[in-house]
């Protein structure tokens, strides 16, 4: 097999691990665009701030420290304790329950019947201000994140396809988890909406909120549920971005990989969001590749809403997108 | 005039001199939010503190007392450019963007204000031509004295011979990522290595495709011209791939705790330049400690003192505070104007007498600034990060850039520039 042909096949093995990374945060927009119509502008917000609670709780940092020291004249920093992943991870997600509860609170609950451009302002004003509070809460230092997760080169892939082809390719080992975790993330997610009593209510509020009240669905309770799953979705994709380069506030800018996918896929399809990050994900690295080096390279940003828009053009919907069909 | 100058900054530090009315205003630049955060937060701080000590230990500078306004770029060029008029009726006596694309943006701008800009290790290049650039000046070193120094490295480590070695430029796909290109070309012409380029897309989080590239055609070296999180994305990568740290060289603004902490042991033996040094245990730290921590008066949470980008403020702080005794000593007056400080860092000659006189012995290169010159002598020294003790140490003293290849290229771009700007290079 020629040379160029073997890398085709690493590059097109990388972008769908790549494209994995990118759907695991479109999923965030996807669940709460489902269920409510809000364009969630604070979902790369919400996956820097799981990730900056998680390495706080893990390693025992007090939240508001340099606050606190600013107006006592104190030196605290540190509870002094490790808290084990597992433990860090379950206390973080509960946080993002507790953040769910707050913004169906004191935004949602306020913005009942408002147009979507209000709703989509107020999550611009929540991004906004969850940067600043996780600044504040957790500091702005990057932080490395170790949750266990292995990273660098697979073995196993590398000695599996020197086998095969005489190459060693290379894959992350963390990417290979991603992906698990995506398709575990999405079946589970499948199967909480098609099959428990909340996600036919989830359902029922995506198709119409007014028919959904009606029949004693409380739309207060979707909200928060909704915003709890995007919230335990972001921690999902804050913990792998976060474990690739550690901890820091560019984190936020992951969404900005998320919005070809989404118009791709399709704003409302959770297999759309996954379909759409593999096929952004391969085409990008392929591009970057092949035509890049030709062109000048940094290709990558652009092109993936290049190819979200040739889509557009055929399916404006998205691939799996619902068809709006307004009549008059 | 050496030993003046040198005379009265001791003199100054050991004894302070009377409070005068005026205040010496130094608006800072700073991006303490954002996604560059981590590193403009210490860059800010080190600045912040270097100041508060002089006003706590000295009352200033020449007695005068410093006054420092921060404005939040978020290393925005736009928020940049809206800091700058906010405050440039307030006649700043010295403007450090701390940001290339700001720097790129005022620099017509302080020359038609009569203002004065620094930007060390940043900026527009071939400001070094102060004959074209009269109110800005990028001494000690400029990115392609940066550039060169890595490659004269390069030639020292392989027997003066490069000819053959395949080296990358590894690039924040930016004003400030490109800085470095114009000058590797004519050096592969001039040593005979091949040269290639990976442009990286800002902020730089996913550069699988880069890195697979890397691991294809497996460069001999590979340079690296980053920011933010294109630095640890990269540093990561790079150990994921097991492309030889060792071989990694980053430019300055590539080599700080915030680039190599997050791929923890990966990261050791990883090269970068740096523009000063890198032990956190100077001495000026003593009075930092002194006047500024345990007083309560430090600018952040206290704790990045000693940190790269930290000391990087303090450098800038103390560059400042220099060139303001020289002007107060030019001009025998404490009250200082934007126009005397441009005369002052025009004349400016730092020597390591003058440095251990601040209490930063080793620290920085020595240099002098002419009309001519505005970007000092071109010296840097390469650094490298122990991950095992988390922390940097000096590898090589320090290294002057070819100035044979970087002076004509500083000429060529800066009369274009002339040019184009209608300007009569004068001195």
């Amino acid at each position: 097999m020629s040379d160029t042909i073997l890398y085709a096949m690493e590059v097109t093995l990388n972008g769908l691990m790549a494209g994995v990374l990118y759907a695991l945060v479109a999923l965030g927009f996807v669940l709460i665009f489902k269920a409510s119509g809000i364009f969630n502008y604070a979902q790369g917000v919400m996956a820097l701030f799981a990730a900056l609670t998680l390495v706080g709780i893990q390693n025992g940092q007090i939240p508001f420290s340099h606050l606190i020291n600013a107006m006592f004249g104190t030196q605290l920093h540190h509870f002094g304790w490790k808290v084990p992943a597992v433990l860090a991870i379950l206390l973080t997600a509960l946080v993002m329950v507790g953040l769910a509860i707050l913004v169906e609170r004191y935004v949602l609950k306020h913005l009942v019947n408002q147009e979507p451009i209000i709703l989509f302002m107020a999550t611009i004003g929540l991004a906004y201000f969850m940067e600043g509070f996780g600044d504040v809460m957790w500091g702005a230092d990057i932080k490395k994140l170790d949750v266990g997760i292995p990273q660098g080169m697979s073995e196993t892939v590398d000695q599996l396809t020197y086998n095969l082809f005489g190459y060693g390719f290379f894959i992350d080992t963390l990417d290979i988890v991603a992906a698990v975790v995506a398709v575990i993330l999405v079946v589970t997610l499948t199967l909480f909406s098609q099959y428990s009593k909340q996600g036919r209510a989830l359902r029922a509020v995506a198709d119409d909120h007014q028919a959904a009240l009606s029949v004693g669905i409380s739309l207060r309770f979707i909200w928060v549920l909704t915003w709890s799953i995007a919230g335990f979705v972001a921690l999902v994709a804050g913990i792998m971005w976060g474990s690739k380069s550690g901890v820091q506030f560019s984190l936020s800018l992951i969404a900005l990989k998320a919005l070809p996918v989404l118009m791709l896929g399709g704003f409302t399809s959770i297999p759309g969001a996954i379909v759409g990050g593999l096929i952004i994900g391969v085409g990008e690295k392929l591009f970057e590749f092949f035509i890049g080096p030709m062109i000048g390279g940094a290709t990558e940003n652009w092109f993936a809403y290049v190819l979200a828009l040739l889509f557009l053009v055929f399916r404006p919907q998205g691939l799996f997108g619902d068809r709006i069909i307004e009549r008059v | 005039m050496k030993v003046r100058f040198a005379t009265l900054v001791a003199a100054a530090i050991a004894t302070g001199m009377p409070a005068f009315a005026q205040e010496l205003f130094f608006p800072s630049m700073v991006y303490r939010t954002g996604p560059f955060a981590a590193s403009g937060i210490p860059l800010a701080d080190g600045y912040a503190d270097y100041f508060t000590m002089l006003n706590e230990r000295d009352g200033g500078i020449g007695g005068v007392k410093i006054k420092l306004t921060e404005c939040e770029t978020s290393y925005n060029t736009e928020k940049g450019v809206e800091c700058y008029e906010g405050f440039k009726g307030q006649k700043p006596l010295l403007i450090q963007p701390n940001s290339t694309g700001i720097a790129y943006q005022l620099i017509p701008k302080v020359e038609a204000d009569g203002l004065t800009m620094l930007t060390p290790g940043l900026g527009r290049t071939s400001v070094k031509n102060g004959a074209v650039f009269r109110n800005t000046f990028n001494f000690p070193s400029n990115y392609w004295d940066g550039a060169s120094i890595i490659i004269k490295h390069l030639l020292a480590e392989n027997g003066d011979d490069l000819k053959g070695k395949k080296i990358t430029l590894l690039y924040h796909n930016s004003a400030y990522g490109k800085e470095p290109i114009r000058t590797l070309e004519e050096l592969s012409k001039k040593h005979g290595f091949e040269f290639n380029t990976l442009p990286v897309d800002s902020p730089g989080q996913e550069q699988k495709s880069q890195w697979l590239q890397i691991r294809r055609d497996r460069p001999d070296f590979v340079i690296m011209w980053g920011w933010g999180v294109m630095n640890s994305a990269a540093i990561q990568e790079a150990a994921n791939v097991r492309y030889p740290m060792e071989n990694i060289y980053g430019s300055w603004w590539s080599g700080s705790e915030n680039d190599v902490r997050p791929a923890g042991d990966g990261a050791n033996g990883y090269k970068s330049l740096n523009m000063h040094g890198a032990n956190g245990d100077y001495p000026i730290f003593a009075d930092v400690a002194k006047y500024v921590k345990d007083a309560g008066k430090a600018a952040g949470a206290g704790d990045q003192i000693g940190s790269i980008m930290y000391l990087r403020g303090v450098y800038e702080g103390a560059l400042a505070h220099l060139a303001v005794l020289k002007a107060q000593a030019d001009n025998n007056t404490k009250e200082v104007t934007p126009a005397m400080m441009r005369d002052a860092l025009e004349g400016m000659e730092v020597t390591e007498e003058i440095m251990a006189g601040l209490g930063l012995p080793n620290f920085a290169p020595p240099f002098k600034a002419t009309c001519e010159n505005h970007g000092g002598d071109g010296y840097a020294l390469i650094q490298q990060w122990d991950a095992k003790a988390g922390k940097w140490s000096a590898i090589t003293d320090w290294i002057q850039s070819d100035l044979e290849v970087i002076d004509p290229l500083v000429k060529a771009d800066s009369e274009a520039y002339a040019k184009e700007a209608g300007i009569t290079p004068k001195c």
